[in-house]
């Protein structure tokens, strides 16, 4: 059956695969912040595309310190040696990490840690509440149209510059950086101390506390990792995107937020799993049924899904307690 | 019985409000009063916030009573609006009077209400919040996308107004009739929803708010309730709508039913008082106020006194707009989360310590 396909056509479908799952891994490590979040203290965090989207701005402004344009560059970087380059992305990661870290963990001291005994609307009607502030922010930021990001990392083809399949550096970073901090999550969860507790507090905080866990801190814990992703994340959409803009943290965080939803909320592996279906739902759609139809695919599919699989893909049935 | 303590008359707020609103355009005086000092008519822009009004208690009926997170009330809105322009605008063969799109407009939204919560209502709180928000946003990309039917981004239009047979008004340039339109449809759908919390159905709601499985377990179809909730909120929602599109003689552009739109009416009915129809109609006025009457005054003011400010986001108060929002809601929700206006359970809830006299409503001594 393989040999009956075209090659261009195989070619083609490669080539939405390889987008789809690159555009997947990052929205996947947005999500991540997101399933955290919710596997700990049942809070949809309406802020945290917001926070990616402020994240791309700090490395913008970190950029614009260092003399590699302001909100207006537009120039490629391309004569710049690439130990430079290399240098100023990874201090624009250090920075965005810490910001977005720092940021997340602010909020959740002053805005949801004061409402843990409230009732489960209170926590979500704050989080839309800090979602409106960071917009505001990034639009003083920003300004109210899109913003170029520098072009640091070169847009030719690993496989030569007529081979029919397109890989970039940028997939490349996008693959080196996600894959890796969502495998170094994974056995973080699983093997410390921390990520013990952090299971332990998602199962039954009181018992966790009961049993000695300092919750607070280990939700605490839980916004500053999920922060720190968002801020990773920040910095390779905005590197590989070229583009940034206020509003883009809503249409990403809607997104990772459905991703994770996708894959069973609470769920590291569901959230990646909705991440990579999302690209791929994407990719494949733009080519096939159109640009434009791409929002109405994914949300279609969403529903679709949660129909059948009421707790989404990997998510565990929840019986009712009485 | 006959030897009962008459009570007091005493006229309840509601009432009072409405009294208040329609006394408003016999008195010019307040209206031209408000024009000398903002320069803008009052009376031009009540009609939209009777028509949020509207939309955020059918929203009330989901949220508020039931307790279902509903996240995209704005594409029920869009239903009614579209509605309307496909059945009365001249881009259609129907010209049909706005009259029939009254009618029919709501019972579409609400049928599609039925179509959507079918299927979906048995999903838990959040599982469920997300479908209504993917339902938002893929009605959204419908409009926008499927050009030959809703004209994209342009929106269909004109919607013309609302003739009265035998009474010539002028709907354009007084705002006095869609002002009493309007009104009087707020106001029949406030007495529908006082009816209907007091009735079997709205009683059973509450249970069902309140405890789902001892609702269930008290011989209630929880899964019938639910969707009568969704039905009623959604028709309410596409009876917003239609009014909407006739108001702005246009449907508008499909972003003006985006996610923004059902996240600013759960805001109108938390900063209210979820449940409670006062509440919701003072969040309404509030916000809705806000947004459409102070926001465009005071940016006026601050242009007259620092003309050279012009250009420059943060100096202007609509730039302001969403962090005030947001500091409202984080400020709300730490201090006063039953609302303005409480219901008497959603405050006894939250305030489990406090002794609140507990009232049924409807139980009116």
């Amino acid at each position: 059956m393989l040999l009956a396909v075209e090659p261009a056509l195989w070619n083609s479908l490669t080539q939405y695969l390889i987008n789809g799952l690159t555009f997947g891994a990052l929205i996947a490590l947005i999500a991540l912040g997101y399933t955290m979040v919710y596997g700990i203290v049942e809070l949809i965090n309406f802020a945290h595309g917001d926070l990616f989207m402020l994240g791309s701005f700090a490395s913008l402004s970190l950029l614009a310190l260092l003399g590699f344009g302001g909100l207006g560059f537009t120039a490629t970087m391309t004569d710049a040696s690439s130990f430079v380059i290399a240098g100023v992305l990874i201090g624009c990661a250090i920075l965005s990490v810490l910001f977005c870290a720092g940021l997340n963990f602010a909020v959740e001291y002053t805005v949801y840690r004061p409402l843990r005994n409230a009732p489960k609307l209170a926590p979500l009607v704050s989080a839309i509440g800090v979602s409106f502030i960071f917009m505001n922010a990034g639009l003083f930021w920003g300004g109210p149209q899109d913003v170029n990001f520098p072009d640091l990392i070169s847009n030719d083809n690993l496989l030569g510059k007529d081979a029919a399949i397109r890989i970039t550096y940028k997939d490349v970073l996008i693959i080196a950086v996600t894959v890796p901090l969502m495998l170094a999550l994974t056995i973080f969860v699983k093997v410390t101390r921390l990520g013990k507790a952090m299971r332990a507090t998602a199962q039954n905080p009181t018992a966790a506390s009961l049993m000695g866990i300092d919750t607070n801190f280990v939700i605490s814990a839980t916004f500053v990792i999920g922060g720190a992703l968002a801020g990773a994340a920040s910095l390779i959409y905005a590197v590989s995107m070229n583009t940034i803009s206020y509003q883009m943290g809503f249409q990403n965080g809607l997104y990772a937020f459905t991703a994770a939803v996708l894959g069973g909320i609470g769920r590291i592996p569901g959230a990646v799993l909705g991440g990579l279906i999302i690209g791929l739902v994407r990719s494949f759609g733009s080519a096939f049924v159109g640009e434009m139809w791409v929002n109405a695919l994914v949300f279609g599919i969403l529903i679709i899904i949660l129909i059948f699989r009421p707790t989404g893909l990997l998510g565990t049935p929840v019986r009712e307690k009485v | 019985m006959a030897d009962a303590v008459k009570k007091p008359f005493r006229l309840g707020w509601e009432p009072a409000l409405f009294l208040m609103l329609i006394a408003f355009p016999f008195l010019p005086i307040f209206e031209s009063l408000f024009f000398t000092t903002t320069q803008r008519s009052l009376g031009d822009q009540m009609p939209t916030v009777f028509i949020f009004a509207i939309l955020a208690l059918g929203l009330n009926v989901v949220v508020g009573y039931t307790g279902i997170l509903h996240l995209g009330i704005a594409a029920f809105f869009a239903i009614g609006a579209y509605t309307a322009g496909i059945l009365t605008t001249a881009a259609y063969s129907f010209e049909l009077p706005f009259y029939v799109a009254l009618i029919v407009g709501p019972i579409l939204a609400a049928l599609l209400g039925l179509l959507l919560g079918a299927p979906t209502l048995r999903l838990r709180g959040d599982y469920l919040a997300l479908v209504t928000l993917g339902f938002g946003e893929v009605t959204k990309s419908a409009l926008t996308n499927l050009q030959s039917i809703t004209a994209g981004t342009q929106g269909l239009g004109p919607v013309p107004p609302p003739a009265l047979p035998g009474l010539d008004l002028d709907w354009a340039s007084d705002y006095r009739p869609f002002y009493f339109l309007t009104l009087g449809i707020l106001i029949a759908v406030v007495l529908l929803l006082r009816n209907i919390e007091s009735s079997r159905l709205g009683r059973a709601w509450v249970a069902l708010r309140e405890d789902e499985l001892a609702a269930n377990c008290m011989g209630l179809n929880t899964a019938k309730l639910k969707l009568a909730a969704f039905a009623l909120g959604s028709g309410l929602a596409g009876l917003a709508g239609v009014l909407y599109a006739t108001r702005l003689t246009s449907t508008s552009e499909p972003n003006a039913y985006d996610f923004n739109r059902s996240i600013f009416m759960i805001c109108c009915l938390i900063l209210g008082g979820l449940g409670n129809r006062l509440g919701v109609l003072l969040g309404v006025f509030i916000l809705v106020g806000f947004d459409n009457i102070l926001c465009p005054i005071i940016d006026a003011q601050i242009q007259q006194a620092f003309p050279a400010s012009g250009g420059k986001i943060y100096l202007q108060f609509t730039g302001w707009r969403l962090f005030v929002f947001g500091l409202a809601l984080i400020l709300m929700m730490r201090f006063r989360p039953e609302g303005i206006i409480p219901s008497c359970r959603m405050k006894h809830e939250l305030h489990p310590n406090e002794l609140v006299p507990v009232t049924v409503p409807g139980d009116r001594a």
